[in-house]
């Protein structure tokens, strides 16, 4: 039933040393500075809840900021779309398309673009569609999928992508990173004036004004979003905010959440086309904005927590199952924490119950979570699903043996005596298992995960409580 | 030192069939700091295995049983960090249904203490008069740190040992990669990360690595074990009773 080949990509991430440099240099400097950022906030650490906040009265009055923000994009000159699915999202986009008779089409880093398979589509439509993220374009040029929500190509080393642009881009070898980026820089140049169409996904909207914000580092949605003579905007049903006062609170826990930054390098208000006598800024201006199973999760009080999310991947830069396992074991747009929750919901829990269940519940996510979302909360439902079944989600019961397990260990917790039983005859049948210096080396059934790699403490002859009441309890009566 | 507080005992499972020296250590130390215990001969599991795992129904029964031992205790003292939280958080959302089990449980829940946590916030002691020589690195446990807040209170109480020196692995708050059936169930990457973790705690050149959780601790000595290492792993209640 699980799709996902979570075990055997997590294997192959932890046994690649490369990434695993990568991994742990980005929860270094990312993780450990985003933590530092919070603490120096002008409102101090306590910001976090104030956004938790902030963004739950959003999602609970999603449909009326919605419906402001339609209107405020109108009145700017822009065009709305709704699209229940992500083939509803394609089909206005292409439609979009064919309208500009367009034929190359720029795109910002969209993780959004990403979930519906945006690019495929557009290429089979016969347009080109070139990432300008310098991640994203690396990640393009060598076919493969980010690997982590701002920093795609992490995976990749120096070598790895100079080796990439000699056989694409033509260019004589080189590892130093600043020509690389030089050659990238030139390439994409010549796409930027030639496209017709510009995409971008959307980082937040805000009702008040009818604008949606991006951001990045490196000028390229800028560029994507103002040259082209169309641009279309993909934004996930829940990204939008109030008021430019909330607007402005998100809008910094983003850029601390994403990259321990007070503020991206380009911050882009967008609320519509070029007006008449401005020079910058394209001739039509499309926002399409995305369900796509976001409504389900709406419906569920236990889950709508999770549309809080600003898609920062904060989460990622501390997440210790992250930093081994790397992006591409989540199979799906997200990675990380956010990814373990987002990606079942969105795809089906049964499918990614590996996801649900893979995680330590260490609980660093929701400390680095610039609105303070409580993840370990919503993996454990997740599993109270996949162990009990659910209608509504339409999950069915992920371990039959498991559930006779624990109905076992219900029964045997709930009487002492029995409990005790158990215990004696456990002690006895361990003495027929392998020892290395005194610990068990050697599990049979499910323990044999265990102690693949470790050793195992044997069961005591007595029991603690056993020995309270022989030692201690008399004692203090005396 | 005498003290008018009676403490009941809460027994992680694991220490009562797996480390059973470790409740002896926890009785040696209120008898050395002269509180009185009891220990409820009949508890067995507060059910977090069941929770963790999603088996909610066994969870909430195991919980009842808990609370229905516990209830009428003054103070109940644990050395586990994690018990300790799915006593005093996670009960809550097993019965947030169930508003009668949610008065007891909380009322429950305000009474359970982790031990380090009893120790200094409660009995207001930070040095316990135990010794031990050697150089000591203190794991912080996830649910301790994260779910209960705990992390100077054991340090103060280590710092304290006549002959210890603390000394601070990196990444101390990094989860060892136990994560209860995790540990099982993806094994390939929960030894990943507490080879992290030993690595950190071989690095820090500590002779012994402690902690507030043995599930934890279990893991790291369980690793530690395998790769022959010579670094001891022991409870913080077995530091505080020499």
């Amino acid at each position: 039933m699980n799709i996902l080949n979570y075990k055997s990509e997590a294997e192959c991430a932890i046994n690649n040393p490369v990434l695993q440099k990568a991994l742990a240099n980005l929860q270094e400097r990312i993780g450990k500075g985003t933590a530092q950022g919070y603490r120096e906030l002008p409102e101090g650490p306590e910001l976090r809840l104030k956004a938790h906040a902030i963004r739950m009265r959003s999602i609970e009055n999603l449909d009326i900021l919605l419906i402001a923000l339609a209107d405020g994009i109108r009145k700017n000159g822009g065009h709305i779309h709704f699209a229940y699915d992500g083939k509803t999202a394609l089909k206005h986009c292409l439609e979009i398309a064919r309208k500009h008779n367009v034929k190359l089409a720029v795109k910002g880093k969209s993780m959004l673009t990403e979930e519906i398979g945006l690019n495929h589509a557009l290429n089979d439509a016969g347009i080109e569609t070139v990432e300008t993220d310098l991640g994203e374009y690396i990640i393009q040029l060598a076919g493969e999928k980010p690997s982590h929500i701002i920093a795609p190509a992490i995976h990749k080393t120096k070598e790895q992508i100079g080796r990439l642009f000699q056989d694409k881009l033509g260019i004589a070898y080189t590892d130093d990173p600043p020509a690389l980026t030089r050659a990238a820089r030139k390439a994409l140049r010549e796409k930027f004036l030639q496209a017709d169409m510009g995409i971008s996904g959307c980082n937040l909207a805000c009702a008040e004004t009818g604008h949606i914000t991006t951001v990045s580092n490196e000028g390229n949605i800028r560029m994507a979003t103002t040259l082209p003579k169309v641009h279309v905007a993909f934004m996930g049903m829940e990204r939008v905010t109030a008021d430019l006062k909330d607007h402005e609170i998100l809008f910094r826990l983003l850029a601390m959440g994403a990259a321990a930054q007070k503020m991206a390098g380009y911050v882009s208000y967008i609320g519509g086309p070029a007006r008449s006598g401005q020079t910058d800024g394209p001739e039509a201006f499309h926002l399409i904005v995305i369900d796509n199973g976001r409504s389900r999760i709406l419906a569920d009080t236990d889950f709508r927590e999770m549309l809080c999310c600003i898609r920062c991947g904060g989460c990622l830069n501390v997440c210790p199952v992250y930093g081994k396992i790397g992006g591409h074991s989540y199979g799906y747009a997200y990675s990380g924490p956010v990814g373990a929750v987002v990606n079942p919901l969105l795809m089906g829990i049964n499918r990614a119950s590996d996801l649900c269940l893979g995680e330590s519940l260490c609980g660093a996510c929701m400390e680095a979570c610039p609105v303070n979302i409580d993840i370990p909360r919503m993996l454990l439902l997740l599993r109270a699903k996949l162990a009990q079944g659910d209608k509504t989600w339409d999950v069915k019961v992920k371990s039959r043996v498991e559930q006779v397990s624990f109905a076992a260990w219900s029964c045997l917790i709930q009487s002492r005596p029995l409990y005790d039983l158990f215990l004696k005859t456990a002690y006895h049948g361990q003495k027929l298992l392998p020892r290395n210096n005194k610990m068990i080396s050697r599990l049979p059934f499910a323990g044999k995960g265990w102690t693949q790699s470790r050793d195992l403490q044997p069961l005591a002859e007595q029991s603690f409580i056993s020995r309270f009441k022989d030692n201690f309890a008399e004692k203090q009566n005396d | 030192m005498t003290s008018t507080k009676t403490v009941t005992l809460f027994v992680q499972c694991l220490v009562d069939s797996l480390y059973p020296q470790v409740g002896e250590a926890m009785v040696a130390i209120f008898n050395k700091l002269g509180i009185s215990m009891n220990c409820p001969s009949d508890q067995t599991c507060c059910g977090q295995p069941a929770f963790n795992a999603g088996y909610r129904k066994a969870a909430r029964a195991a919980a009842k049983r808990f609370i229905k031992i516990f209830e009428n205790s003054e103070s109940i003292v644990c050395p586990s960090g994690s018990c300790v939280n799915m006593v005093k958080n996670h009960y809550q959302e097993l019965f947030e249904d169930d508003v009668k089990w949610l008065e007891r449980a909380v009322q429950t829940g305000q009474r359970t203490y982790e031990l380090s946590q009893y120790i200094t916030d409660i009995l207001k002691i930070e040095d316990v008069g135990a010794c031990c020589n050697g150089k000591i690195t203190y794991h912080d446990s996830c649910h301790l740190l994260r779910g209960l807040g705990i992390s100077e209170q054991p340090r103060r109480l280590i710092r304290n040992i006549k002959g210890a020196e603390l000394i601070e692995m990196l990444e101390s708050d990094r989860c060892c990669g136990f994560g209860g059936t995790f540990s099982v169930k993806y094994p390939v990457i929960s030894t990943a990360m507490v080879d992290d973790k030993v690595h950190n705690i071989i690095a820090s050149g500590a002779d012994i690595v402690t902690g507030c959780d043995i599930s934890c601790l279990m893991n790291i000595q369980g690793r530690l074990n395998r790769i022959g290492s010579s670094v001891k792993t022991l409870h913080i209640a077995q530091l505080l009773a020499d």
